[in-house]
């Protein structure tokens, strides 16, 4: 597997939508190069045969009755929006129209 | 009520407060009292326990007042009244409330307050426990130390230089610092054990869906798991038989019905079980003064009718670093929520163009702090298309390994045990910069957290070389959290036995002195000694 170096955090930040400054991808790469090393055993210790479990104790076809439960209030579900504007979310603009 | 009385008060269990109180021998107002007091004492300053974040001092006495008020009316709604009822808990910022904010030791959620309540917090609400406050973690419970909280780190009741474990050191030092009973942990790969441990407290991480996490602000949510925090094994039955059972708002919530905790611990009997020693988790990397507890809980076992047995689990050797790759892609996807727009901070770019892409980058640099963010980019690296099949889906196979390591262990023995952390409470800062040598004190807990399986610690001791806290760790097949119980209370009994009564009365006297000794002895002259 190959190494974890700054333009890989680089392109990550942004994909994670995290600013970071050059001196936090410089730090960050380090760190993460470390631990990316010390994890990459995982890749050799299961054979192809060994399925995959991804939740410990497996429940399937988890329903319930198809009515209406709690909701939330305007106001309350607005309670917390750094901006919100007539009983909505205020989202700042999605397309750079500037 | 003197000032005695109350010192007293604290340091009763909450088995006893909740008989106390039954007997009306004492009010639950000066019970919820006694504990504001020991946390204004002992909380605040410097060198404070910081265990809070906030505390909940008017809803608290009010809570306490109608458990009171019932009492003193008698009739069926005094007989109704849970056997905790007026017994205070503290609550983990991580567990959203209403009426008291919920930061998840986070800026990004500084000041917000949840519309709706937990479930284990509907369920403390109708059991009519006082919730004393919201109590201190690593930012998101990402941490073994409490020192990634972004409101400043808390301190270990034995010793204010060092840590109390993380993520829920918070918690664990409310309880072993006497500012409360009880307190609700969360545990994703040792958050309520590990602190449990270095805090010489107990701690328990139920099965896998035993507890609702529904209103536990998720970080990996296929290892998270709400458990009880409390200074004795009954405790934390009795806490425990409160939170669990089904919810239908959690998916993942088991729907059997929950097996008598209470009674297991009260049980009180190993004669005959078989208690393996797991082979890859004691001897090399841990603590001397660790491994000598370790093997002093195993005599006494032993002496009390119990068969030890090795077993052996070859995968456990990969569970970290599956871990550390399970987790944060989960939590990578699960923080993605936290983006500027419907709850918490919102912080704007310093140059246009403002759009929503710049909004979420600008936020979340500011309102993360630096673990959170190695853990979201490693996350969304494991993710990424050419890695996730040697990465994330890797270490779900190693998940599979991990479990059957686990059956096969089971099938030779009715519960296992090791210790619970490989060192004591190490110093404050000192691991802060090597998060990797951070990560390796779970790698006790990770095992149970990666299979679903339920881990209890309780005290063992202080280790030799340092005078710190030594946690031993039980752990048991998948519903079978009764054994812990069991088991864990025997230990308990045959431990406080050997030292003459609890761990925590070795404690040294809080509040700490405000600064450490060598930089002291000239105030300390003038000052006449503080104590």
């Amino acid at each position: 597997m190959a190494a974890i170096n700054r333009d890989d955090v680089a392109h990550l930040a942004r994909l994670a939508h995290i600013e970071m400054s050059a001196e936090e991808l410089d730090r960050m790469a380090g760190e993460l190069a470390v631990i990316v090393d010390a994890v990459k055993s995982v890749s050799e210790a299961a054979g192809e045969d060994v399925p995959a479990t991804s939740h410990p104790i497996p429940l399937n076809n988890v329903f319930r009755e198809d009515v209406v439960g709690h909701t939330f209030t305007a106001d309350q579900a607005l309670s917390g929006a750094p901006d919100s504007d007539e009983n909505r979310f205020k989202v700042p603009a999605i397309l750079d129209e500037a | 009520m003197n000032e005695n009385h109350s010192n007293q008060l604290v340091r009763l269990t909450a088995a006893q407060l909740a008989a106390k109180l039954a007997a009306r021998e004492v009010t639950a107002v000066e019970v919820v009292q006694a504990h504001l007091d020991r946390i204004a004492a002992v909380d605040g300053g410097d060198r404070g326990v910081h265990a809070f974040l906030h505390v909940n001092t008017e809803e608290a006495l009010a809570v306490a007042a109608e458990v009171d008020a019932i009492r003193a009316a008698g009739g069926a709604a005094a007989d109704e009244l849970h056997e905790l009822a007026g017994v205070p808990i503290a609550v983990k910022d991580l567990i959203v409330t209403v009426g008291q904010p919920t930061t998840a030791g986070s800026k990004i959620l500084e000041g917000w307050y949840s519309p709706y309540d937990a479930t284990v917090v509907e369920k403390l609400r109708a059991a009519k426990m006082p919730i004393l406050g919201k109590t201190n973690l690593d930012e998101f419970a990402m941490g073994s130390s409490t020192e990634h909280s972004a409101f400043g780190p808390t301190r270990n009741p034995w010793d204010p230089d060092r840590i109390p474990g993380g993520s829920g050191g918070g918690s664990a030092a409310a309880v072993a610092a006497f500012e409360a009973p009880l307190a609700l942990g969360t545990d994703t790969g040792g958050s309520i054990r590990q602190p449990g441990a270095v805090t010489g407290t107990v701690g328990v991480k139920p099965t896998y869906g035993g507890v609702s996490r529904y209103g536990a602000i998720a970080m990996a949510s296929s290892l998270d798991q709400i458990g009880p925090v409390s200074r004795t094994v009954l405790d934390s039955a009795l806490l425990h038989q409160v939170i669990g059972g089904h919810d239908p708002r959690d998916s993942t919530s088991l729907p059997d019905p929950l097996a008598d905790l209470v009674a297991a611990a009260r049980l009180g009997n190993v004669d005959g079980m078989k208690i393996g020693i797991i082979k890859e988790l004691h001897g090399e990397g841990y603590q001397a003064g660790v491994e000598h507890r370790f093997n002093e809980s195993l005599e006494l076992l032993k002496q009390a009718g119990a068969e030890i047995v090795e077993v052996s689990c070859p995968n456990f050797k990969y569970a970290l670093g599956a871990y550390y790759l399970i987790m944060p892609s989960e939590a990578s996807s699960n923080l993605a929520k936290f983006d500027g727009v419907r709850y918490g901070l919102r912080v704007l770019p310093e140059e246009p163009p403002m759009t929503i892409e710049r909004v979420m980058g600008a936020t979340r640099a500011a309102g993360f702090g630096d673990e959170v963010k190695r853990r979201v980019i490693l996350g969304t690296y494991a993710l990424s298309a050419g890695y996730y099949d040697a990465y994330y889906g890797s270490a779900q196979k190693v998940r599979t390994l991990i479990q059957r390591d686990f059956d096969a262990a089971f099938a030779k023995a009715d519960v296992l045990i090791s210790p619970t952390a490989p060192t004591t409470a190490f110093k404050l800062g000192e691991k802060l910069d090597d998060p990797l040598a951070m990560y390796l004190n779970d790698v006790a807990t990770i095992p149970a957290n990666m299979a679903g399986v339920p881990g209890l610690s309780l005290p063992g001791g202080l280790a030799d070389e340092d005078g710190l806290p030594v946690g031993i760790q039980l752990l048991a097949p998948a519903r079978e959290d009764a054994r812990l119980y069991r088991v864990g209370a025997v230990l308990e009994s045959l431990l406080e036995e050997k030292w003459g009564g609890p761990l925590l009365d070795k404690a040294p006297e809080l509040p700490a002195p405000e600064l450490p000794a060598p930089s002291l002895a000239e105030t300390v002259t003038s000052h006449g000694g503080s104590h």
